[in-house]
This record gives C-alpha cells, structure tokens and sequence, in this order.
C-alpha cells in the first residue's frame, strides 16, 4: 500500500492522528493534527528542542515553516478529491511575530484555488489569538 | 575559508548560531563560511523523513536547513554586528531530495541597506550546481532578535 493509499483509508475513517502518525518528521518536531467546529487545525507542540533564538525563545523559522507546509497539504488532502499526494512547488512565508517556545503554535489553512492540476494554499499560524497571526505563507502544490 | 582576523572576527558569532538549540537537535554541521556566505549540512537520519515510502526527507527539513544558513550568512555579512530577524523566506521546490543523502545548504548576503539584508542560496546533495531547492530571503536588520556577542542581549 503506497503512503497516499494509507492516507486515503485513515481520512476515510476520520483519523487524522494516524495520518501524522504515518510522517516520522511530526514526531521530530511534534506536529499534531485535530478537527474543531471552523474543520481542520494543526497544532505544534511547546518544546525547547524547537527554539532558534535564545534571546527571545522564539520557535526556529524553519520548524513554524514546516507547520506551515504540513498544514497546507492536510488541508488539501482532508477536503480535496486528489488521486496523488501532493507535491510542494513553492512556499512563501511571511514573519511577522516571534512564535514563543513555551506555548503550542496553531495553523490553519484555506485551499484558495484549486484546479486541476496545482493549487494554491493559504496558511496563517498563531499562539494565543487568531487575530495576531506569528507567520503567515501561501504556496502551491502539484496535484496530479 | 578565510584569513586569521576574519577568522577571529566571525568565529564568536558562528559559535552563538550553531549552539542554537534546533540547529543541535537537527544536526546541521558547518562546513564553510565567509564573511557573507556559509555552507551548512544536514546529515540524514530516519527521523526527519517524510514520505515513509520513498524515505525522503520532509520539506520542512529543507526550510529550516535554508533559514538556518540564510541566517548564519546574514549575520558574518553584515557591516557591524547587528540584531536580525527574519521578513521572509521564499523557496522553490525543484526536486526531492535523494534518500540516504545529506542535504547541503549554501546562501550568501548580496545586498544590505540600513534596515534590510537580502539573501539567495540553494540547498543540494552531491552537486552544487544541481540544486534540490532554491531560496531568496529578507531579513529585518537591527529588529529585535539575535545580536552577535558574548551576552546575545536583546536590543530594545
């Protein structure tokens, strides 16, 4: 059973956790996804291994982008009727507030245009309130 | 590399970047600098794939590899050691990565004003010419966050 066939039958049964699960990188950075009323949100746990400055505690660039990307493909995966696993063109993130250490970063994305073959994505992640995002990206995905 | 008083120079503030907690935690390895540019390695391990399938690394391995070295080669660039944070980050995903392979990045400061530092680098496997990733990234200069020096105190 290939990667995407797995990921089918665990969206088929509506568990999200096991599709992390499948991805040993969520485990290295501690990546979790859950469903709330608004659909599908993806949590990054609070850990110190995560910091990539110690002056400010701040979460390493690199780590909230992959919140970021991760968060686009389950959010293309979870409402798409895709054949493949979508691959990553490009990403393009914006930094706009230090993502402090000590508390969960959360992310959620919108599938702003999907045709046939790419799609384009919107990410926005935060800690404490929605309103104040810390990192913002949109990025393109091949579909088929 | 480069001759003794740059090398005393940029020393102190590469010791403060690869002591940073994620860059330990992923691995990253320094393998060349100047003042402006850095060359950084991302040995490959089990835990950072992600396609179980393919064994390919997850892209956000990739990221972090290129923020990290985008940093590193902004901070031995700039003109006086200043705090930097980073605006943005763009990366092209060209190819995956090769299974099994270390992963390579390199990113150089090719234009400072007073307030922003822009940057360019690639991150490749065996040959530099063949990349797996391109970047281009912007960073705030004299913003809150890293300021090179033994106390790494922030600036107000």
């Amino acid at each position: 059973m290939t990667l995407y066939q797995r990921i089918l039958a665990l969206k088929a049964a509506g568990d999200l956790a096991g599709v992390s699960a499948l991805i040993p990188y969520t485990g290295f950075i501690g990546l979790a996804s859950e469903l709330d009323a608004d659909g599908l949100v993806c949590r990054l746990e609070a850990r110190p291994g995560n910091m990539g400055n110690t002056v400010l505690r701040a979460v390493h660039g690199g780590v909230v982008g992959a919140l970021l990307e991760h968060t686009a493909l389950m959010q293309l995966l979870w409402e798409s009727e895709v054949e493949r696993l979508p691959k990553i063109v490009n990403l393009s993130i914006d930094y706009l507030r230090p993502a402090l250490c000590d508390h969960d970063l959360l992310a959620r994305a919108s599938v702003v245009k999907q045709g046939r073959r790419v799609a384009n994505v919107r990410v926005e992640a935060w800690q404490d309130d929605p309103e104040r995002p810390v990192a913002a990206a949109h990025g393109h995905f091949i579909l088929g | 590399m480069t001759d003794p008083a740059t090398e005393a120079r940029l020393r102190p503030l590469i010791d403060i970047v690869t002591g940073l907690p994620h860059f330990r935690v992923l691995g990253l390895e320094m393998v060349d600098y100047t003042a402006g540019s850095a060359t950084l390695r991302c040995p490959y391990r089990p835990e950072l794939i992600g396609d179980p399938a393919t064994g390919v690394i997850h892209g956000g391995v990739v990221t972090t590899l290129l923020d990290s070295v985008c940093g590193l080669a902004c901070f031995l660039g700039l003109d006086e050691p200043q705090a930097i944070a980073t605006l943005d980050l763009r990366i092209d995903y060209l190819k995956p990565a090769l299974a099994g392979r270390p992963l390579l990045g390199f990113a150089e400061l090719y234009r400072q004003t007073r307030s922003v530092a822009f940057l360019r680098g690639h991150a490749y496997q065996d040959d530099a010419d063949d990349a797996v990733a391109l970047c281009v990234a912007t960073f705030m200069i004299g913003s809150v966050g890293f300021r090179p020096g033994g106390d790494g105190g922030v600036q107000p």
